[in-house]
């Protein structure tokens, strides 16, 4: 379980989270819905650590992420997967390179089980053959399913994404959506999920949280959201229109 | 009220100065502190090795042969003038080893690899790269520095050595052929007159120039914001800065190895 406690980031004078306590459940899949540039991406860092809050505190399975040295925290990485909105491959390595990049790190697994891994997890994202190619030779929906298998290598118990469909064509946006609900279902792995794009939103998403001026506005599921009376989820969620 | 400005100005570039000073040598101490603790990954060391060393040759070895002629053309034209011209081997080994050696490596490197270290971890930064290596459990110190600086500290001084020998030799050619002085001389002055600390101390000098290219040039591609301006920004930042800091460097090491 994820318990974000009075997060607070500021950047400078700009607020970006204020004040936001929420619990996140195993096995939910949460979607944080908002305009673009409202933090939806800083709270993904903030879980991973990659940016330190300016109050508050983000706990994992009952540990301070502050708290943890080093090592201890690349082992709390080891359990979070995250797929960036870039794809954000490492592009001076191939597909396979990739995807096995977490576990060759860590070394502690045999050059033949890493094979059978990335495998294994190029075939959940129908991607099987794509091995040797470097990440310019795919398109941009190839890259963000390189990038989902990549984040999955590790088996993570949490999965974050962040825009995984903005930007791509409307099948390979359903693409991808099935494959973070087959996910979802099938490994029932945590997610949480960034976007503004509200058909991923309704098609993956068991939980949904608007961030509006660094504070959460709590939704509910889907079908609630949709139902809601506030004038700023609603006017969000018609495109400007109510 | 311009003055004032201009004061407030310079005030807040200054502490920006100092504060990056600051993160620099933060960021020099845990790659160092990392190198010492056994985090270097080999493979990426060696990729890096060549990468640096194996590919900078032929620049520098071209830029030190070329050095080495002019340098003998002016001291040998002007030594023969006053009778002198047998210690022209002997200057021209102190010079190479000493100075022009190491300061032509250091600035070939500089110019070569820290534009190509900047840019390649800036545009990894600016992609979002950098945060996936940290998400993916690595870090930027170990998977990126660290291996840069190992190399660059281990290769600077093996390219200064055949810096200085071409350097050395084309001074040799230029000082019997074009300027005719006699071959016997120029040997026997360079060594009578250069002692191994010249060469040394030439050599310990390319180790902190090469730390100095590998950590500005890390920390300048890991500050890098904005895109593809940033990044351009940021290369021409990195070479200026690491030859500013060559020349500083360069100078105080002098002065404390030679004087």
């Amino acid at each position: 379980m994820i318990k974000l406690i009075n997060l607070t980031k500021y950047f400078g004078a700009k607020k970006v989270l204020e004040g936001i306590s929420y619990e996140i459940k195993d096995g939910t899949a949460l979607a944080v819905i908002g305009p673009s540039g409202c933090g939806k991406s800083t709270l993904l860092r903030l879980l991973l650590r990659i940016e330190e809050p300016t109050a508050g505190a983000i706990e994992i399975d009952g540990r301070p992420l502050a708290g943890l040295s080093d090592d201890e925290l690349v082992a709390v990485r080891e359990k979070i997967g995250m797929v960036f909105q870039s794809g954000a491959l490492f592009d001076s390595l191939s597909v396979f390179e990739n995807v096995a990049f977490a576990l060759r790190w860590r070394n502690q697994l045999s050059g033949r089980e890493i094979a059978r891994v990335v495998a294994e997890k190029l075939a959940l994202v129908e991607l099987t053959g794509t091995e040797e190619l470097m990440p310019e030779e795919l398109s941009g929906g190839m890259q963000k399913r390189v990038g989902i298998a990549r984040a999955l290598a590790s088996n993570p118990s949490l999965i974050l994404y962040d825009e995984p469909t903005t930007g791509l064509d409307p099948i390979t946006s359903v693409n991808i959506e099935n494959l973070m609900i087959k996910l979802s279902r099938e490994l029932k792995v945590t997610s949480v999920v960034v976007t503004h794009v509200l058909q991923t939103v309704n098609r993956t998403a068991s939980q949904i949280v608007m961030l509006n001026d660094g504070k959460f506005i709590e939704l509910g599921s889907s079908e609630e959201a949709r139902r809601s009376q506030n004038p700023i989820v609603r006017r969000f969620i018609s495109g400007g229109k109510e | 009220m311009p003055y004032r400005r201009l004061t407030e100005d310079l005030g807040q570039r200054t502490l920006l100065s100092l504060a990056e000073v600051g993160e620099l040598s933060l960021l020099g101490w845990a790659a160092l502190a990392g190198i010492f603790s056994g985090k270097a990954k080999l493979k990426l060391t060696l990729d890096q090795v060549v990468k640096i060393g194996y590919e900078s040759l032929p620049l520098a070895l071209a830029a030190s042969a070329f050095v080495g002629m002019v340098f003998a053309v002016q001291v040998a034209t002007e030594f023969v003038k006053f009778g002198a011209g047998k210690y022209v081997g002997g200057i021209m080994s102190i010079a190479m080893a000493r100075e022009l050696g190491p300061a032509l490596v250091g600035i070939v490197i500089a110019a070569r690899v820290a534009a190509s270290i900047t840019a390649e971890i800036g545009t990894m930064e600016v992609t979002e790269q950098i945060e996936a290596l940290q998400a993916l459990g690595s870090n930027p110190v170990r998977y990126l520095v660290i291996p840069r600086l190992i190399a660059c500290a281990l290769m600077l001084p093996i390219l200064t050595i055949a810096a200085d020998v071409i350097g050395f030799l084309g001074g040799y050619l230029v000082g019997i052929y074009v300027v005719k002085i006699n071959p016997n001389e120029y040997m026997e002055t360079a060594r009578s007159l250069m002692t191994m600390w010249d060469v040394w101390g030439g050599l310990i000098k390319t180790v902190i120039f090469g730390c100095l290219i590998a950590v500005i040039a890390c920390y300048r591609g890991l500050k890098t914001r904005g895109g593809a301006k940033g990044v351009g920004a940021a290369t021409t930042s990195s070479v200026v800065t690491s030859l500013v800091a060559i020349f500083i460097a360069n100078y105080f090491l002098s002065i404390a190895f030679f004087k």
